[in-house]
């Protein structure tokens, strides 16, 4: 019988103790995090009461910064300075770029040594990663202010239709955020998880989410708790910004006004917005900005309005049709189309949605929430808070992935709509003599030609074993794990030489980056990183006793007496180095009860195999 | 039970072409309830790693079960007839005459209803095709001949998808509506 454990007064990780777990929506327009409180999700409010944080981020002259409200309150006054709709620029270089020159701010080609583009501003050269990463530290702040606790993890979302390099991107924002990460989930998902348990819904839907700058449809079977996506497809740069800019651009157009100072264009924008918002609720509304010192007024209808942006809603009709058409489904085998994103208020999105799917779209969600409040109950279940969950998601990989091939050609290796996680091999060859490296460059996208796809990394693998050319066999391994995110393993067959891959990703971080990052960022001075890491050493301590405790408990039985012995002393090895203010002597503890359980994890999971194919779950053995 | 048992192992399935697919996508579910890494995220990197290979493990046989195509495939190899579609690309010229009939209708398609027509017709050979596979694989056992559908399912599933992506095409052109 396991010792019980009594933690000192004040001192709080006891491992029984609800772990602080949210779901944060890291929105082009808004951000929200979400947590289960009292078995239910909801979005956290700030001091103010307010559930929505503007993505907006203003960088001041003395080192300090604005976010949210305050800064979208100085977007025009402070343009260069002040960032929003960051998430279009994340994993993206200067050309991905569209209508740069309509943008107020101040553009760094890569300056920073990766790919990604760089954001000049008062406070120095900005990362598209640590701009996001002043919303999701803010959330988190709000977070452990609301629990009065640190936060053990979130589960942050991503538009479905994000490439490997914007998923990475987000990582990277949330590690220099101090996030642990438990995972990425894609945005329609988070939004049918928390649709579909409160409706108790079973059946395929879709799930139109059309927010600030990205569009995703996805198709999702429900079936007694588990969410299959069976295929998902969108445009990760359209969105609630293209509506703007497109009625902004028109009635410039009318009026003969050109914007040109950055503070012109974005007042301009900030006009546009205000414009769009009021139309859904009514036929005309006065189109108010200030360009130039002078003021520009214009009367915008509805009509006037679908119009200028139908090729715009058209697209994500187009998405939707090719989506359904990779799930093999027709509209009528789809139960019900859910609205998610706040870019679904608009009517003429309502009604090409209804008359595609000839059904009324379920609106009762409040569309703004619905995705932080899916993130949040998986961030309960994931952080294991609610050990009655049999939460399931089985989400795919949303673009292909490949290698370039002779003549720019693409070698696809996994297909688009395939479950993750998964791992895909590919054999090649040397083609000289004695050749001992080979380059790769790996791909994302649907088309055939390297120059059409989204460039994602460069490898290099060396120390093949010099043979005649196109006598090795390299197989090259591709993984996409549950977050979504690649790596690349390759091994020669023949010798059985593991190559060792350099990454150059193209528009992303290099590990070095993120370091020097992490440096410089306040929160996480010498002493605090440090105070930091003790912390996280702890919790995971935690976490790998109470784990071996309930694995005892449960399949104790598949050990011999002296094994059990054996890891009952890890346990209390453990337990001891815990109270060690030296992280590295407790994370060694937690290391050693992890290698010394390995071998009663596969028998676990052998069981669990075995009682899946019996038709039993543990909970009736 | 382990990880290099085959896919009709892991299912508890029988080994053998016809397969009812909602079995297949229980068992899928059953299967990826006990392994899934989210199932792990408390229990330290070991465990993750474990259930890591076991979920990819699982999707892959989920995959190559659920497609008839890859399905009759593994069988062909596990019976030592592989496919080798890479290096063995002869075929009944009957056969070819037909791809090369169904490519000219593809190149003179004008609209998506075309292309649809061209689908269906493609769809039916394909399910003829598999048909005949099932017979040659699980009444006559002769995995040589299957080998010969399985070609064949290989080239209008080719084109099956050619004639989906002309249908992309045509409606990001605007032509479909």
């Amino acid at each position: 019988m396991a010792l019980l454990q009594i933690s000192e007064p004040g001192q709080s990780p006891s491992p029984h103790e609800r772990r602080v777990a949210v779901g944060i929506d890291l929105g082009t327009t808004h951000s929200l995090v979400a947590a289960v409180r009292h078995g239910v999700a909801e979005c956290l409010p700030d001091d103010q009461g307010r559930v929505l944080l503007p993505s907006v981020v203003r960088y001041l002259g003395d080192g300090g910064r604005q976010i949210g409200w305050d800064a979208r309150a100085v977007v025009a006054q402070d343009p260069e300075n002040t960032i929003v709709s960051v998430k279009r620029f994340m994993g993206r270089g200067l050309n991905d770029v569209k209508d740069r020159e309509k943008l107020p701010y101040r553009f760094a080609d890569a300056g920073n040594g990766s790919g990604m583009l760089g954001l000049q501003t008062i406070a120095g050269e900005k990362s598209p990663v640590e701009v996001s990463a002043e919303i999701l530290a803010t959330l988190r702040y709000r977070a452990e202010d609301t629990f009065n606790d640190d936060l053990f993890g979130a589960v942050i979302t991503v538009p479905a239709y994000f490439d490997d390099a914007q998923r990475q991107a987000t990582k990277d924002a949330a590690k220099l955020a101090g996030i642990n990460v438990l995972r990425l989930i894609n945005e329609p998902t988070a939004a049918a998880i928390a649709y579909g348990l409160d409706n108790a819904s079973e059946g395929v839907y879709a799930i139109y989410d059309l927010g600030g700058g990205t569009f995703d449809i996805s198709i999702l079977r429900l079936t007694q708790g588990v969410f299959e996506v069976i295929a998902t497809g969108g445009d990760s740069a359209l969105g609630g910004d293209d509506y703007d800019q497109a009625l902004a651009d028109w009635v410039l157009a009318q009026t003969g006004v050109t914007a040109v100072s950055a503070g012109d264009k974005a007042s301009v924008k900030v006009a546009a917005r205000t414009c769009k918002e009021s139309l859904s609720a009514s036929e005309m509304i006065a189109f108010s900005s200030m360009v130039a010192g002078a003021e520009v007024v214009f009367n915008v209808t509805n009509t006037q309005f679908e119009a200028l942006t139908s090729a715009l809603t058209l697209r994500t009709v187009q998405a939707t049709r090719k989506a359904l058409r990779d799930a093999q489904l027709t509209v009528d085998e789809v139960q019900g189309v859910v609205m998610v994103g706040g870019s679904t208020r608009m009517p003429q999105v309502r009604e090409a949605v209804a008359q595609l799917f000839g059904r009324e779209p379920l609106t009762n969600l409040n569309p703004d929430e619905v995705v932080a409040l899916g993130a949040a109950i998986q961030a309960n279940q994931l952080a294991g808070n609610n050990a009655a969950g049999d939460l399931l998601l089985l989400d795919v990989i949303p673009l292909s992935l490949g290698i370039e091939t002779m003549g720019g050609l693409v070698e696809r290796i996994v297909p688009r709509n395939q479950t993750i996680p998964t791992a895909m091999a590919q054999d090649f060859t040397t083609y000289k003599d004695g050749q001992t490296a080979l380059a790769l460059h790996v791909v994302q996208g649907e088309r055939d030609l390297v120059a059409d796809c989204r460039s994602l990394a460069r490898f290099e693998l060396r120390g093949i074993p010099p043979m005649a050319a196109g006598a090795a066999r390299i197989r090259v391994t591709f993984t996409v794990d549950a977050d979504g995110l690649l790596s690349v393993t390759a091994k020669e067959q023949v010798s059985g030489v593991e190559a060792r891959i350099d990454v150059k990703p193209s528009y992303g971080l290099g590990d070095e980056q993120i370091a020097r990052m992490l440096q410089e960022s306040f929160a996480t001075a010498q002493d605090d990183m440090r105070a930091r890491a003790l912390v996280e050493a702890r919790v995971d301590a935690d976490r790998m006793v109470l784990a071996t405790r309930s694995a005892l408990d449960a399949d104790g039985d598949l050990l011999s007496p002296p094994e059990r012995k054996g890891i009952e002393a890890l346990i209390l090895a453990l337990t001891d180095a815990r109270a060690s203010d030296d992280a590295a002597v407790v994370e060694a503890a937690t290391k050693a009860l992890a290698q010394g359980t390995e071998g009663f994890a596969a028998m676990r999971m052998n069981r669990g195999i075995q009682q899946a194919l019996a038709g039993k779950n543990i909970a009736t053995v | 039970m382990n990880l290099q048992s085959s896919d009709f192992e892991l299912f508890a399935v029988p080994e053998q072409f016809a397969q009812d697919r909602a079995v297949l996508d229980a068992r899928w579910k059953e299967l990826q309830r006990e392994a899934h890494p989210d199932k792990f995220m408390a229990q330290g990197t070991a465990a993750q790693r474990l259930a890591m290979q076991w979920s990819v493990r699982i999707n892959e046989a989920h995959q190559r079960l659920k497609d008839p195509l890859k399905r009759a495939t593994y069988l062909c190899e596990r019976h030592g007839a592989p496919v080798n579609a890479e290096n063995n690309t002869a075929m009944p010229s009957a056969f070819l005459m037909q791809q090369m009939v169904w490519r000219e209708e593809l190149d003179d398609a004008k609209s998506i209803d075309d292309l649809n027509e061209i689908s269906t017709q493609a769809s039916f050979a394909k399910h003829e095709a598999l048909q005949q596979c099932e017979h040659l694989l699980d009444v006559q056992h002769d995995y040589a001949q299957a080998v010969a559908q399985v070609r064949a399912m290989m080239f209008i599933d080719k084109f099956v998808r050619d004639v989906q992506d002309r249908i992309d095409e045509m409606e990001l052109a605007g032509k479909g509506q």
